[in-house]
């Protein structure tokens, strides 16, 4: 690829970014009345800057960031454990499908803020919910990929490793397993995302700390400026663990080149 | 002495081991109104280290057949003996080839090849050792390391009969394993597995729609017809081993691919072939040998 190019790739999402900084900070120092949506009251980008400042200098950071970066690990790790292990019994097993998916299925549907007033009835501790909601939020995408991994699993896969002299144990950790490997990632990822994205949700219930508790509280408070700092905080730090997952997956599956071959 | 060694192993000793019997055999395949006769009544014998091989339309059971010697199957009548023992579920004593690879793409070509053994709990270094002889032996050397993705059809096709091999299978049961293949290739590995046959004289079944390869390779040809699957003609190749261009070229070839011809061409044989619906499998127990044998 010629020099130009690959520069212009490497320069390309950083002119996007600021593009769309650029635009938010026309529209909203111009406070742009657009009819169906208005930036009269929306904070320009220096003011979250200057809000972002602030929360670094601020001894309360640490706090924040260890609570929420607690609460995903946690939810998101149980949910990958539950997940992937439900998803290939549900995937390999029909009596298990036919007697789990019923009530998984009424389950899915239900939005993660509607679960709050019951999580705090079941758990004892504001933790313990906290870390449910965010469980909920990563379970379903996980669990659906794994089933759908499961079933992608070539029968004459199957059926030549048992010709080979495997067991029925064998079949799951030396076949099912690592052929539905690329689709269980897959549902890791978006459930990461969704763990982040339940977060705020999660820590409504949360009294001190968190970011998704920040979020709401600048909100309960009308600091503006503070909210966008929470969101984009958010967004960074949901990117980067998506990244991350990516990046260990692919480490543990150097066989596997989604697109192009090994 | 030492001449009747030398002796024996030039020549190696008529095989013991790999007589098949299939005894009036009838499968039955899919579920409710969608249920046929796949096979009836095949009754078969082969001998140990025999080269057969199963000729017919698709649709005539020949890979059900199959599928049943490799366990995959049960037969809904009749029975299977490997060696006079009634055959139950799949095993390594019965390796089985499809026509396009099942190596388990996550391993590379070594460890695929070494998996058998591995199953068996054979030590790493034993394993990798054996492993190596078998990639030389399919001459793959050199590509151990590669994951089967990288590797072209044929190769693929190397690697696969390597991973059964190793097995040190009595039987080897192959559906079309090189109909994939373009013809120069198919050529090569038809003569490959003939010399590794020819080293290891295990029993070999061999489902092809082609004449021209049946009558290279085997010694005898079972050849079937459709709906219900049955054996209608049994052919026994004239012509010795090793299988030379003047057999190829001549007089007695034409003569026979001429009737096998007409055997495959007689209207009754060929009934149109309806395909099983993927929305009516089977009982669960067996969906995974309905997807890998939908005829």
């Amino acid at each position: 690829m010629p020099a130009h190019q690959t520069a212009l790739r490497r320069v390309l999402p950083v002119l996007s970014l600021a593009a769309c900084v650029a635009l938010w900070h026309v529209a909203s120092s111009r406070h742009l009345h657009l009819g169906l949506v208005t930036f009269q009251n929306v904070p320009q980008p220096l003011e979250v800057v200057d809000a972002a400042w602030a929360l670094l200098q601020s001894p309360k950071l640490q706090n924040h960031l260890a609570s929420s970066l607690g609460r995903v690990a946690f939810g998101f790790l149980i949910a990958a454990l539950v997940g992937v292990a439900l998803g290939l019994a549900i995937g390999r097993f029909r009596w298990v499908r036919e007697t789990l998916m019923p009530p998984l299925e009424v389950a899915r549907p239900i939005p993660a803020v509607a679960w709050i007033p019951l999580s705090i009835l079941m758990f004892p501790s504001s933790e313990g919910s906290m870390i449910f909601i965010t469980f909920v939020g990563a379970l379903f995408p996980i669990l659906l990929n794994t089933i759908h991994g499961v079933h992608g699993v070539d029968p004459r896969l199957v059926a030549s490793a048992r010709s080979l002299g495997t067991g029925r144990w064998g079949i799951f950790s030396q076949v099912i397993l690592p052929a539905a490997a690329p689709s269980v990632l897959t549902g890791l990822s978006i459930g990461m995302g969704t763990c982040w994205f339940c977060l705020v949700t999660a820590e409504m219930i949360s009294g001190q700390y968190g970011i998704g508790y920040y979020t709401w509280e600048s909100y309960t408070v009308q600091n503006y400026a503070n909210i966008i700092v929470g969101m984009l905080l958010i967004g960074l730090l949901g990117m980067g663990s998506s990244a991350l997952l990516h990046r260990i997956g692919h480490a543990l599956m150097p066989w596997y080149r989604p697109g192009g071959r090994a | 002495m030492n001449a009747v060694l030398e002796l024996s192993r030039l020549a190696p000793a008529e095989p013991t081991t790999g007589r098949l019997d299939i005894d009036r055999v009838s499968i039955e395949l899919g579920a409710g109104a969608a249920r046929f006769t796949a096979l009836q009544d095949v009754s078969v014998a082969i001998r140990p280290g025999e080269f057969v091989c199963l000729l017919g339309p698709s649709g005539c059971g020949k890979s059900t057949l199959l599928g049943a010697l490799a366990g995959h199957l049960v037969p809904s009548r009749g029975q299977l003996l490997l060696d006079g023992q009634p055959i139950g579920g799949p095993a390594p004593e019965r390796g089985l080839v499809f026509q396009h690879h099942t190596l388990f793409p996550w391993l590379s070509v070594l460890d695929n090849v070494a998996y058998g053994l591995r199953m068996r709990g054979v030590g790493r270094a034993q394993r990798r050792e054996q492993a190596m002889a078998w990639l030389s032996e399919v001459g793959l050397e050199g590509f151990e390391h590669h994951y089967p993705a990288a590797l072209s059809g044929g190769m693929q096709q190397r690697v696969e009969i390597a991973r059964v091999l190793i097995n040190e299978p009595r039987v080897l049961l192959m559906d079309e394993p090189f109909g994939a293949l373009d013809a120069l290739t198919r050529l090569k590995m038809q003569e490959l597995l003939l010399a590794l046959w020819a080293r290891r004289r295990m029993s070999v079944v061999f489902v092809t729609h082609d004449i021209d390869e049946a009558l290279f390779m085997a010694d005898r040809i079972l050849v079937m017809s459709a709906r219900p699957g049955r054996v209608v003609e049994e052919i026994v190749v004239p012509a010795g081993r090793p299988r030379t261009a003047d057999w190829l070229t001549g007089p007695a070839f034409a003569a026979c691919k001429r009737h096998c011809l007409a055997l495959l061409r007689d209207p009754d044989l060929t009934v149109p072939l309806e395909r099983l619906s993927p929305l009516t499998q089977p009982a669960p127990a067996d969906a995974d040998a309905a997807a890998v044998y939908p005829d």
